[in-house]
């Protein structure tokens, strides 16, 4: 009885404590969310919430100093919009080949591959960039600026051609092989199989995939502080150098900026901005999946 | 040309585009690392490893890069593992299939795609100003394990749902508690992709780089740590600080540094999958 006793209370214990582990994440979001929000009510105390939100001009260290964060979510977008050009179709089509074509032995040499590429840490990819994608788009455009938005774009791109092609295998993957047989006892090739039938079914899938991607690029911080530069710039020509909002976010605290600044608080600003737009889409990615997930036997 | 040659003319051209693209992701891996062993290899040495930064590219080295991330990484482990997996146990084996327990799932899903420079920001405005542990390793540590914990629990809620649930049949059915049978029976069977998914995250958070500058690591530092309370500089920050230099031999050392990082990456799967080996024998033995 004695014993017995004494390990229900240990088993109590326990389960507390689990518990309680499993409460952090929750607070790691709340405190996020709190220190973010907080430093950014200060910060529009000193500047109003609509210059913030629709001036075209960013310069918050000059004097007189402008706070229009749209150069910077230009800047972001555009590193998202070209990294996606790229991504998205070799992803996706790497993807199809894993799946549908690739025999193990293939698949074998080709899945840690991508692995690799997706455990190298960012600012080597950064290095990359700057060493070695640079010197060869100036090359060939010789008017491209040393900071250009390209060399940052083909990065990133690389980046997320892993977080792609996995994610959307796995959606691919799973669809099962009756669907398949079907369309080939009619007579369909290969190709119409897979656009017709496979690609449907796996949509909400890939879809989710490409958000994922996507949200990662806009979050993306080391490759694009190397490669785009530091100029807020509302541009679309990717031969410029712009700036995104992680890297201005890096260029804050490579500086030694006081507390209490307004530079300082600009950064939980966009920080705000950042985590809102990533949190978002990850909600968006999350919720096709379950909503629109075709589901099978 | 009629419409079977057509169909199957599109056929072979959608496969050969399919091949073509998985090609490119070797081809730019094999890119990347070809670049990087050109640039630096001819800078390794014994003395790169064992030097102090320097103004001079040619006496420049990484013993305190080297020595901070090694410091900053078992300080992440031991701070991130035993939380993480305890979170982990809790969701995957006690969580009642409730509201809370949904909304701390989508959550942790949603923590894990919250971009690291996000983390930086929290880990300074917390741990930095709010604690005031300074521009220190304990702070570096806290701010990776924050951004490291929601993959910690995500993989080692995966390997828990593997294990069947047979064997926790047969472990109650033979009289044992609910922690008797996740210690005993869960535990172990899982531990093999546990430790894999652990040492996967560990090694996310050596290469990170946005977090560590925003708490304020240093790029010049001529010491090693000697406490948890120490400032620091870590391999990706050295990296970064002389990839930032316009003298070209500084971008070559900074290829030598990323073969470095690349080889402790190494390192760590490569131990991966050998514990992941070495387990999975015992069990069958």
């Amino acid at each position: 009885m004695a014993v017995h006793s004494y390990n229900s209370v240990k088993e109590k214990i326990i389960e507390h404590y689990l518990f309680v582990c499993a409460l952090i994440s929750i607070f790691v979001t709340i405190s996020i969310v709190l220190v973010l929000f907080s430093e950014t009510v200060s910060f529009f105390r000193d500047v109003s919430i609509i210059e913030f939100l629709t001036g075209t001009r960013w310069a918050p260290i000059y004097t007189p100093s402008y706070f229009g964060v749209l150069p910077l979510i230009n800047g972001t977008l555009l590193i998202a919009a070209g990294s996606s050009i790229i991504a998205l179709p070799v992803g996706l089509t790497s993807a199809i080949y894993l799946s549908e074509y690739a025999n193990e032995r293939t698949r074998g040499i080709v899945k840690p591959v991508i692995e690799v590429l997706a455990g190298i840490p960012t600012v080597v990819y950064g290095c990359f960039a700057v060493l070695f994608v640079t010197p060869i788009i100036r090359k060939l455009i010789p008017e491209t600026d040393i900071f250009n938005a390209a060399s940052a774009c083909i990065v990133v791109g690389i980046m997320i051609l892993p977080m792609v092609s996995s994610l959307s295998e796995d959606a691919i993957r799973s669809v099962p092989r009756t669907l398949r047989e079907g369309a080939y006892a009619l007579g369909a090739t290969k190709y119409e199989v897979t656009t017709r039938v496979v690609l449907p079914s796996a949509l909400s899938g890939i879809l989710a995939s490409f958000i994922l991607a996507i949200s990662r690029a806009v979050g993306e911080t080391m490759a694009v502080t190397l490669a785009a530069g530091a100029t807020p710039n509302i541009t679309f020509n990717i031969f410029e150098s712009i700036q995104t909002m992680t890297a201005y976010i890096v260029q804050v605290s490579l500086g030694d900026t006081p507390a209490g600044s307004i530079a300082y608080k600009s950064i939980f600003a966009i920080g705000m901005v950042l985590f809102l737009m990533t949190f978002g889409m990850n909600l968006v990615s999350q919720w096709i999946r379950s909503r629109y997930q075709e589901v099978y036997e | 040309m009629n419409l079977q040659q057509k169909r199957r003319r599109k056929d072979q051209l959608f496969a050969v585009v399919c091949f073509v693209s998985t090609i490119v992701s070797i081809v730019l891996l094999a890119l990347l690392l070809c670049d990087i062993f050109i640039k630096g290899f001819s800078w390794l040495s014994w003395d790169f490893i064992c030097s102090y930064p320097s103004r001079f590219p040619e006496r420049a080295g990484i013993k305190s890069a080297l020595w901070g991330s090694i410091w900053l990484i078992l300080l992440t482990a031991a701070l991130a593992l035993p939380m993480g997996v305890s979170a982990a146990i809790y969701l995957e084996e006690y969580a009642p299939r409730s509201r809370l327990t949904k909304i701390i799932e989508i959550n942790i899903f949603n923590l894990a795609g919250v971009p690291s420079v996000v983390y930086g920001i929290l880990g300074l405005a917390l741990f930095v100003r709010g604690l005031s542990l300074g521009k220190s390793l304990i702070a570096g540590a806290l701010t990776l394990s924050l951004l490291i914990l929601p993959i910690i629990i995500i993989s080692t809620k995966e390997a828990l749902g593997a294990v069947p649930e047979s064997l926790r049949e047969a472990s109650y059915g033979l009289g044992a508690s609910r922690w008797q049978t996740i210690r005993y029976q869960v535990l172990p069977s899982a531990m093999p992709w546990i430790l894999t998914g652990n040492i996967l995250a560990l090694s996310r958070a050596i290469g990170e780089t946005a977090p560590l500058i925003m708490i304020g690591a240093l790029t010049f530092v001529a010491f090693t740590p000697q406490t948890p309370l120490d400032p620091f500089t870590a391999m990706p920050i050295q990296i970064f600080n002389w990839i930032s230099r316009p003298q070209p031999e500084f971008a070559d050392i900074a290829s030598a540094a990323i073969i470095v990082l690349l080889l402790v990456l190494l390192t760590m799967n490569a131990a991966a999958i050998i514990l992941r080996r070495k387990y999975q024998k015992k069990l069958q033995g």
